[in-house]
This record gives structure tokens, C-alpha cells and sequence, in this order.
């Protein structure tokens, strides 16, 4: 029964490596979000329409919240009125309340869902981990650009930012008893 | 590994002699091919009725809005489990367990290719099952994040997720090896003679199935292995602050999930089109466009995968696509159809109890595949996404088609299996119960997704209420017939009337059950008129009405 045997070693060969295309899918799909320009959270956008509408006025309201992490996020203002095309800086501030160095990583999100597109950013916190000492403080800002090919029914857009803890991002062997005591 | 079943001294030998172990021994160490059947029928049947007794108390507690029976965490976790011992419990090894009866007796193979590995691929289910249902008893109760197990809610749960992970795994090498078996006999075991396109179309539905789960079962063991290692590992694979995206989990596990689907439908097709062409006494129309539209959708099922997914944000053009490529189905499905009706068209049909199931099957599941179709409608389907519409269509393509497809399957094949005719009666008792019950139970979820009711919650809005006190009544009325079905089956592994005997026709040799070891290899196809029960697994009370043209 060699036939059976080859073809016991064929099939396993093939079940292994569609296990591996499972793994595969994962660059294969940041790859397809690169190119076409989907879920780009990590980079700042491009801007190509420069004009300001000063005819229009988009109000940005800002929210902050934190997962499960022992930091005070909150933005400086609470929401403004901008020009669509306008350049705007705002600023949030963050503070890590344990006696330990903490990473986290904040991750925008936009209502309504639909003005995420028209919303560009330049600069902003989110682009990159951040790591605060212990009981420090942070200002960071965030500079935008609202498309002016916002649709015009969008008068009001909120961007809300979430920090989630990256875990084992900072050594966390002297402070490992302190962050069982801090996080329950 | 298959040295042993295949050295037919040895086997013979072993059989004749009766050194066989006997009493619980016989099942746990058996490596033939009809105790293994027979063990993975029953073990889906227990599951059957443990993933009923949840989908019951979800119906208890959906009797009347409010919160009555049970808490939400619980219902929660009902919902998931009841979802993945149905398909990875009982649909599943409900197939594998006709395959191994049926598919050996089909090709004239002398057992199956890999006769220990097929114990091991049986033995692992149960313990799979306990590590599954022992979910409940862990700190935090089962997982509650749907079957479906989407991150990130799946990386959030206590104990009983890891538990379920490892469940998954365990049943996932069972399929694999189950499925490797069945492609390996099926491709080297065949009787000299029978090529492929001679094969019944059981075997041929069988042996795409096996491709298909070969292909995604380990996709799915990746995936929750991701969920795993972003647990307890520290990976980040679908986690956002990490560099993860939530998505990429929907895209890994719907690229296993789709083809499930159809892996849960293939050996339903093989079933009902091993049964019309019986009842109607007639061969099946169009054998050969069964086989290419079998095919078809096993390799479309590759391509649709994103129709699960329409309301996250994906571009139109993706939308486009996986709409087109989702409707497309609809034309081999629409092509098996229209051959079923087609062999039943002016044939001399009798209404026994496989064929009422068989009939019932078309019936019902083509209004599923409707269901779907309006489902596959982007802009409809981001209404209808996670509403009791949806849950109508699954339950009309899963419980109408694949499970009716398997009472047909048994209520066919019994008396081939125990030598006794099943109690008529009863059989037709259960079918008109149940198809009364089911359509009950499942028609008025139409309206309530329509109506916008979510799926996957314990309390909802009183205007919901009237159908949803419909659908629990038929629900315990579905529930309840599946008793008559156990009783019509153990009365006819007891005992009872013999089967029947067909005079002028091949098999008047065959009137008892097939023995337990069968000659090797017969030397060629047409030689085997004296031995037709090896060779076809086919209908006991009737003629010579095989699928395969001669």
C-alpha cells in the first residue's frame, strides 16, 4: 500500500501548508491595506486638496478615553470650529498615574464613520507607540486637515482616541508586583 | 498504519476466528470501517441532542420579552456553544460517519485506506467534546463570543475560551485525518472498473468535502491558534494597539468559514442525489453536470469568503466583487436542483420516509438558498447583517438541508446497516413533525430580522414578542420529534421486520446486513453481479437504480 502511504504524505504536506497560509493572510493582508490605502492607522495621510472653504464650517469635537491603563488622557480643548482645507493644530494631554514607566498605543476613530476618509492627518500622537515615565505628563499634539470634499450633510464630526496598554513594551521586571497591584 | 486492514490473511483471520475484542473494548479499539461509522453517528447524535437542549433553553428564555431563565452572560455563552456543537459536534461527524459506512461499500474497498488512523480520527472527537462542553464548569463559564469567536471579544474571555481553542484544534485533526482518509480510499481504493465518473455521487461529494476540509480546516486551527498566542503570548495579531487589526480575524476565520458551509452541505447533495433517483426510479439526470457543479462550488466557496463581512467598512469594489462572486453560486447550486426535480420528472415516485426527507430537503433548503441570495445583496445584507433574518437563512440551509439530508441518509440506509426495516410509521411520523415544527420554528425569524430584531440577545422589544412565542412553541415542538427519530432507530437496530426481498433483481443475495469483514478487492467491476452488497451501498427496497450511468 505505498500508493496509500504517498498519498497519506501528499495530503498532510497540503494540510501543513494551508496551516501556514493561515500565518500567510496576516502580511498578505497589511500588504492589501497598504496598497489600497485601507486602515492606514500607523502613517500620516497625504494631503492634496488645499483649498480652504472658508464658506463652510466644520465643527471637530475631541474625545479621549483610556482600556484598562492607569493614564489621564484628555484634550486641551473640547471642540472647535474649523474651515474645511484649513490647517489645525490641537493639543491632548497625558499622564501616567503608577510609579512606573508605561506604553501605550492610541487608536483614532471618527463618527460619523463616513467622514474617517475626509479627515487627514498630519501629525498626531497616534502614529507611534507612547512610552511615559513614571508620573510623567505629556502634551501632544494632533494637526489636521478636513477635506473640502467633506459631503455636505457631515456638519459635526468627533475624533476619539483610545489608548490601550502595549504590553511588555517597557521592562516591567522591577515593576511587575507594583502593575498587578495597579491594574486590578 | 495500514499494513494491518489491508493484509488480508491477517484480516481474515481475525475475523473468523472472532479474536476480536468484545463489549466496550470492540469500540474503543475497532478499526473497521462500519463500528467507527456507527460510533461517529451516534456520537453526533448525543451532541445533537446536547446542542438541542441549549438551542431550547435560548427558545425558553426568547419566549416572552425580559429576562426570565437565564442571565445574559449564560445566554451568551448558549448561543456560541449551541452554534459550534451543532456544526463541529454533530453536522460534521454526522457526514464522516456515513462516509465511513457508506463510501467503502460504494467503491468495492475492503475497509478504509488508513483503518487505525480512522479510530484515532474518531477517538479524538469525545474527547474534544468533553474538553468543550467541560468549558461550562471553568471560572467564567464557556466562551460567549459567538461561534464565530470574532477578536476581539474572543481575546477578552476567561478559561473556557482557551478550552474551546483546544477543542477546536483537537476537532480540527480529526476532520483532517478523517479527510485524508476518505480522499486516499477513495482516489486507490476504487474496485477495478469504477473509474470516477462511474462512482455514485455520494462518493463524488465526499471526496470534494474532503479536498475542501483539508484545505481550510488547518486555515481555522491558524486562526485560533493567532487567538491563542494573542491571549497568553503577547502577540499581536488582531490586536489594534498592537499593530493588529480586529479584521484581519473576520478575513482568516471566513476563509475556513465559507467553504465550512459548504463543507456541511457537499455530502447532503451526495445523500439526496443517492435517494431521488431511488424513489423516482430512474437514474439521476445530468450525473456528469452533478459532479462539475459539485466542483464549482467547492472552488467558488474559495472566493466569497467576504460576504460575512460587508459592513466592515470594506471599499466598493470589494463589495462588488464578493457579491457577483457569492451570486455566482447560485447557478451550480441551481443546476443540482433543477437535476433532482429533473429525475423525479414523470419517474414512478413513492413516498417513503427517505424520500419524503429527501423531497422535504429541496423543498425547504431551496428557500434557504433564496434567503441567501438576498443575503449576498450588499446594500440588503448591511440591513439584515446580525438579524434574525440571517439566522432564518443558516437555519434553513444547515437544519433543513444538512440535517434533513442525514434522517434521510439514515432512514435509508438502516436497513442496509442492521438487516431490519425501519418502523415505517414512526419514520413518516417524524418527518411530517418535523417539517411542520421546523417551519414553524424558523419562518417567523424572517420577519423578525426584517423588523430588525439583532441575533445573539436574551431580551428584546414587545413588538417582537408574538412571533417569537411562535418560534419557541415550534422550536419544542422540533425538539420533542427528534425523539420519534431516536426511537424509530433504536427499534430498528432491535429488531423488526426483515428487509425486503427483491425477486429478479441482483441483489437477492443481499438480504442481510453486509458482514462485518468482506473479501478483499473483488478482480473486476462486472464480475460482481453475485456480490452486488459490497458494491453499492445502495437502496435496499428496490431495484438497481444506481446514480452512475453503466
Amino acid at each position: 500500500m505505498t500508493g496509500n502511504r504517498k498519498m497519506l504524505i501528499k495530503l498532510t504536506v497540503v494540510a501543513i501548508g494551508m496551516f501556514g497560509f493561515g500565518f500567510a493572510l496576516v502580511p498578505f493582508y497589511d500588504k492589501i491595506c497598504e496598497v489600497s490605502g485601507i486602515n492606514n492607522l500607523l502613517r500620516a495621510d497625504a494631503v492634496t486638496n488645499t483649498q480652504v472653504d472658508l464658506a463652510r464650517s466644520v465643527t471637530i469635537e475631541f474625545d479621549a478615553n483610556t482600556h484598562a491603563m492607569p493614564w489621564r488622557f484628555r484634550p486641551l480643548e473640547s471642540s472647535i470650529a474649523v474651515h474645511p482645507g484649513q490647517l489645525t493644530t490641537v493639543t491632548y494631554e497625558v499622564m501616567n498615574t503608577l510609579d512606573r514607566p508605561v506604553s501605550g498605543q492610541a487608536i483614532p476613530s471618527y463618527g460619523p464613520r463616513n467622514a474617517a476618509q475626509y479627515f487627514r492627518k498630519l501629525e498626531c500622537f497616534c502614529f507611534s507607540k507612547q512610552t511615559l515615565a513614571a508620573g510623567e505628563r505629556r502634551r501632544m499634539p494632533v494637526t489636521f486637515v478636513v477635506d473640502s470634499a467633506l459631503p455636505s450633510d457631515v456638519g459635526t464630526i468627533t475624533l476619539s482616541y483610545t489608548f490601550f496598554e502595549v504590553e511588555g513594551a517597557v521592562d516591567r521586571a522591577a515593576g511587575s508586583a507594583v502593575a498587578q497591584g495597579g491594574r486590578s | 498504519m495500514s499494513s494491518i486492514a489491508h493484509d488480508p490473511t491477517h484480516g481474515h483471520e481475525h475475523d473468523h476466528h472472532a479474536h476480536h475484542p468484545s463489549g466496550v473494548m470492540r469500540w474503543i479499539t475497532t478499526t473497521n470501517h462500519k463500528d467507527i461509522g456507527s460510533l461517529y453517528l451516534w456520537f453526533s447524535f448525543i451532541m445533537f441532542l446536547a446542542g438541542g437542549v441549549m438551542a431550547l433553553t435560548i427558545r425558553a428564555e426568547l419566549f416572552q420579552p425580559g429576562l426570565q431563565i437565564v442571565q445574559p452572560e449564560f445566554f451568551n455563552q448558549l448561543t456560541t456553544m449551541h452554534g459550534l456543537v451543532m456544526v463541529f459536534g454533530a453536522i460534521m461527524p454526522a457526514f464522516v460517519g456515513f462516509a465511513n459506512w457508506q463510501i467503502p461499500l460504494m467503491i468495492g474497498a475492503p475497509d478504509m485506506a488508513f483503518a487505525r488512523m480512522n479510530n484515532w480520527s474518531f477517538w479524538l472527537l469525545p474527547v474534544a467534546a468533553i474538553l468543550l462542553m467541560g468549558s461550562f464548569l471553568a471560572p467564567g463559564g464557556a466562551s460567549a463570543a459567538g461561534w464565530t469567536l470574532y477578536a476581539p471579544l474572543s481575546v477578552q474571555m476567561g478559561m473556557g475560551m482557551d478550552m474551546l481553542i483546544f477543542a477546536v484544534h483537537i476537532m480540527g485533526a480529526s476532520s483532517i485525518m478523517g479527510a485524508i482518509n476518505i480522499v486516499t480510499t477513495i482516489l486507490n481504493m476504487r474496485a477495478p472498473g469504477m473509474t470516477l465518473m462511474k462512482m455514485p455521487l455520494f462518493c463524488w461529494t465526499w471526496l470534494i468535502t474532503a479536498y475542501l476540509l483539508i484545505a481550510v480546516m488547518p486555515v481555522l486551527a491558524g486562526a485560533v491558534t493567532m487567538l491563542l498566542t494573542d491571549r497568553h503570548f503577547g502577540t499581536s495579531f488582531f490586536n489594534a494597539a498592537g499593530g493588529g487589526d480586529p479584521v484581519l480575524y473576520q478575513h482568516v476565520f471566513w476563509f475556513f468559514g465559507h467553504p465550512e458551509v459548504y463543507i456541511m452541505i457537499l455530502p447532503a447533495f451526495g445523500i439526496v442525489s443517492q435517494i431521488i433517483p431511488t424513489f423516482s426510479r430512474k437514474p439521476l439526470f445530468g450525473y456528469a453536470s452533478m459532479v462539475y457543479a459539485t466542483s464549482s462550488i467547492a472552488i467558488l466557496s474559495f472566493i466569497v469568503w467576504a460576504h460575512h463581512m460587508f459592513t466592515t467598512g470594506m471599499p466598493a469594489a470589494g463589495q462588488l466583487f464578493f457579491m457577483y462572486a457569492t451570486m455566482l453560486i447560485a447557478v451550480p447550486t441551481g443546476v443540482k436542483v433543477f437535476n433532482w426535480v429533473a429525475t423525479m420528472w414523470k419517474g414512478s415516485m413513492t413516498f417513503e420516509t427517505p424520500m419524503l426527507f429527501a423531497v422535504g430537503f429541496i423543498f425547504v433548503f431551496t428557500m434557504g438558498g433564496f434567503t441567501g441570495l438576498i443575503c449576498a445583496i450588499t446594500p440588503i445584507d448591511i440591513q439584515i447583517q446580525d438579524t434574525y433574518y440571517v439566522v432564518a437563512h443558516f437555519h434553513y440551509v444547515l437544519v433543513a438541508g444538512s440535517l434533513f439530508a442525514i434522517f434521510a441518509g439514515t432512514y435509508y440506509w438502516l436497513p442496509k446497516w442492521t438487516g431490519h426495516m425501519y418502523d415505517e410509521g414512526l419514520g413518516r411520523l417524524h418527518f411530517w413533525a418535523s417539517i411542520i415544527f421546523f417551519n414553524i420554528t424558523f419562518f417567523p425569524m424572517h420577519f423578525l430580522g426584517l423588523a430588525g430584531m439583532p441575533r445573539r440577545i436574551p431580551d428584546y422589544a414587545l413588538q417582537f414578542a408574538d412571533f417569537n412565542a411562535i418560534a419557541t412553541v415550534g422550536a419544542f415542538g422540533f425538539g420533542l420529534s427528534q425523539l420519534i427519530f431516536l426511537a424509530a432507530v433504536l427499534k430498528c437496530v432491535k429488531g423488526g421486520q426483515r428487509r425486503p426481498q427483491r425477486s429478479g433483481t441482483v441483489r437477492t443475495d443481499s438480504s442481510g446486513p453486509c458482514p462485518r469483514q468482506r473479501p478483499t478487492i473483488p478482480s473486476k467491476l462486472h464480475r460482481l453481479s453475485s456480490k452486488r452488497c459490497w458494491l453499492t451501498g445502495g437502496p435496499p427496497w428496490t431495484g438497481d437504480q444506481t446514480s452512475a450511468p453503466r
